[in-house]
């Protein structure tokens, strides 16, 4: 490398003849690679998500309202958030219990209990639904005693809950643990030390130690919580207005060519997706030290 | 941590082991693994002859071959364009940088059902990009074509996740290093910058393959669904299931298990190690 580049003077130009360009590529290429990268990005996520609104609002606002005030639509709205609002509590729970054993212990089968956590995310999701009407259904192992006691699982609310805590499952689990594992031992121990109780420990030290990457894999699990489709079709049955979730309605919807219906609901759930990202960004920038432990999202 | 090494195999005075192990067993138990060995037993039950038969069925073989095909075909989309779209973002300012970084997380966040009704508007005949591929006798929506246009929505953040870090931490040394003793820059890329990424790249490609192969909800709006031509795996287990035929679901379900347990191994053995952040949310 010639001198000028080691000692650089703003009154010579930086790049010479001869190349002395070390690290990156001319303004040009530069240009190309970006315009191809932002191309594919608007074919394969700009266009759809914008389609999604221009869809919805094809026909005015009137018909997008009246898409959306549907009694089956509020019904899929509301059973939406009832699921979610079970489904999140047990992962978070889940997931703190998950953290703390693998975190703050050292225990044989560490590596096999984390990857068991992990396999939910493995399964297809029309497998996750799968296994419980194998189970729960009419002809699966359980169906005949679950008949003769009067108790509705599949077809029903409990089986839309299991199958979406099922594909949820590593969600909060996996934000919190590596965290926990980077706090290390130390401060628990000083507050056991100084007489602090188990839980209150765990309360004043550990959980706000971890809040961030919580509310992390909350917003991620309510997300996808939410939005499930494979897994939740397959064990809702479809009855309308009773077993169908926002994605089903949706699929209903679509199926019965209801487009600009089906659109204005699934505009709702393309605004939480939205919103998730837009949290999650900034969640990333402001507390990226916090959430650090396991590295870029 | 190194100084607390020795302490940490001894018992630990934090309490509350016990608690957490029982309610992650429990859970781990009746939510995952109770159920996914009623599918395995599901399937044993019927007899390794009846099993091969429904293996073996024309419609089976076609359902799975179109699943694992344009899954495939997908993730080399994905690893081609993802490693393009994480290199840009990594080496490169440009207006909006940071809002496109965000943006390519949106197949995390949004529902694949909400995907797959967008994907087949756009890509239909009359859609935004399926009218100008029409007249040149491309069909996208309703055709496998339209499988993996689904398949690379959901896969693309998978490979730019997973390269972005690995390609952020390489030194610049390195390449000044190989430009000082004369490479030429498309030769630093290749011979330089490509090898330490290519583990990443083959881990994003795995990953983006094996959340690909099990797929439904954004690929059946797309799909078309004809049998033998268009019908994913999982849309075959539907509809088995849709038929009381709780057996043929159970098979076609263990054999993408297999699989997708086999690319697991393919991974853990490329990499020698386990991988922590083991498939993304």
């Amino acid at each position: 490398m010639s001198e000028a580049a080691l000692t650089p003077s703003p009154a010579r130009p930086a790049r010479r003849a001869g190349g002395a360009r070390v690290r990156g590529e001319s303004r040009l290429v530069q240009a190309i690679l970006i315009a191809i990268a932002l191309v594919f990005l608007l074919l394969v996520l700009g266009l759809p998500l914008a389609s999604v609104f221009v869809e919805a609002f094809r026909k005015g606002w009137d018909v997008y309202l009246e898409g959306l005030s549907d009694p089956d639509a509020l019904a899929a709205v509301r059973l939406t958030l009832l699921v979610a609002a079970i489904a999140v509590p047990v992962n978070v729970v889940f997931g703190l219990a998950a953290a703390w054993c693998i975190a703050k212990y050292e225990f044989r089968g560490k590596t096999l209990l984390t990857s068991l956590i992990d396999l939910p995310f493995s399964v297809s999701p029309v497998i996750s639904g799968l296994v419980y009407v194998l189970l729960f259904g009419a002809q699966g192992w359980f169906g005949p005693w679950l008949k003769a006691n009067g108790v509705e699982i599949i077809f029903a609310l409990p089986g839309i809950v299991l199958a979406t805590i099922f594909v949820t499952f590593p969600f909060v689990a996996r934000e919190v643990l590596p965290l926990m594992q980077s706090h290390g031992t130390a401060d628990e121990e000083a507050a056991l030390t100084l007489g602090a109780s188990g839980w209150r420990t765990f309360w004043t030290i550990t959980l706000p130690n971890v809040k961030w990457g919580v509310l992390y894999g909350v917003l991620l699990c309510n997300a996808r919580a939410m939005g499930e489709f494979g897994a939740v079709s397959v064990v809702s049955g479809r009855i309308r207005g009773l077993t169908t979730t926002m994605p089903l309605h949706v699929e209903i919807l679509y199926n019965e060519y209801n487009t600009v219906a089906a659109f204005a609901v699934a505009s709702l759930l393309a605004l939480l997706a939205l919103v998730t990202l837009v949290l999650k960004t900034l969640l990333e920038w402001r507390y990226a030290d916090h959430l650090s432990a396991n590295g870029k999202h | 941590m190194q100084a607390a090494a020795s302490r940490w195999r001894q018992p630990s005075i934090l309490p509350g082991f016990g608690l957490a192990l029982g309610v992650t067993l429990t859970a781990l138990c009746l939510i995952v693994l109770i159920p996914l060995a009623g599918l395995v037993l599901k399937a044993a039950s019927i007899g390794p002859a009846e099993f091969i038969a429904i293996a073996r069925s024309e419609r089976t073989v076609a359902a799975l071959r179109l699943s694992f095909g344009a899954a495939f075909l997908a993730a080399l989309v994905n690893a081609i364009f993802g490693m393009l779209i994480a290199w840009v973002l990594v080496r490169y300012r440009f207006p909006g940088r940071r809002l496109v970084d965000a943006a390519v997380d949106l197949p995390f966040a949004m529902p694949t059902a909400v995907a797959g009704i967008a994907l087949a508007a756009v890509y239909a005949p009359n859609g935004w990009v399926g009218s100008l591929l029409d007249p040149l006798g491309v069909k996208v929506a309703y055709t496998p074509l339209g499988v993996a246009v689904a398949l690379v929505f959901i896969g693309l953040p998978f490979v730019v996740r997973t390269v972005q870090p690995v390609l952020e931490e390489i030194e610049p040394e390195v390449e000044e290093a190989a430009a000082l003793l004369g490479a030429e820059r498309l030769r630093t890329v290749f011979t330089v910058v490509l090898p330490a990424v290519f583990p990443a790249l083959i881990t994003g490609f795995v990953l983006a393959f094996a959340r690909a192969v099990g797929e439904y909800g954004s690929v059946i709006f797309i799909a078309g669904n004809v049998p033998m031509v268009s019908e994913i795996a999982p849309l075959l287990i539907v509809i088995r299931l849709e038929q009381f035929d709780y057996a043929g679901a159970a098979v076609v379900g263990v054999l993408m298990l297999l699989a997708s347990f086999l690319l697991i191994l393919l991974l853990n053995l490329l990499h020698g190690g386990l991988r922590r952040r083991y498939g993304h949310v």
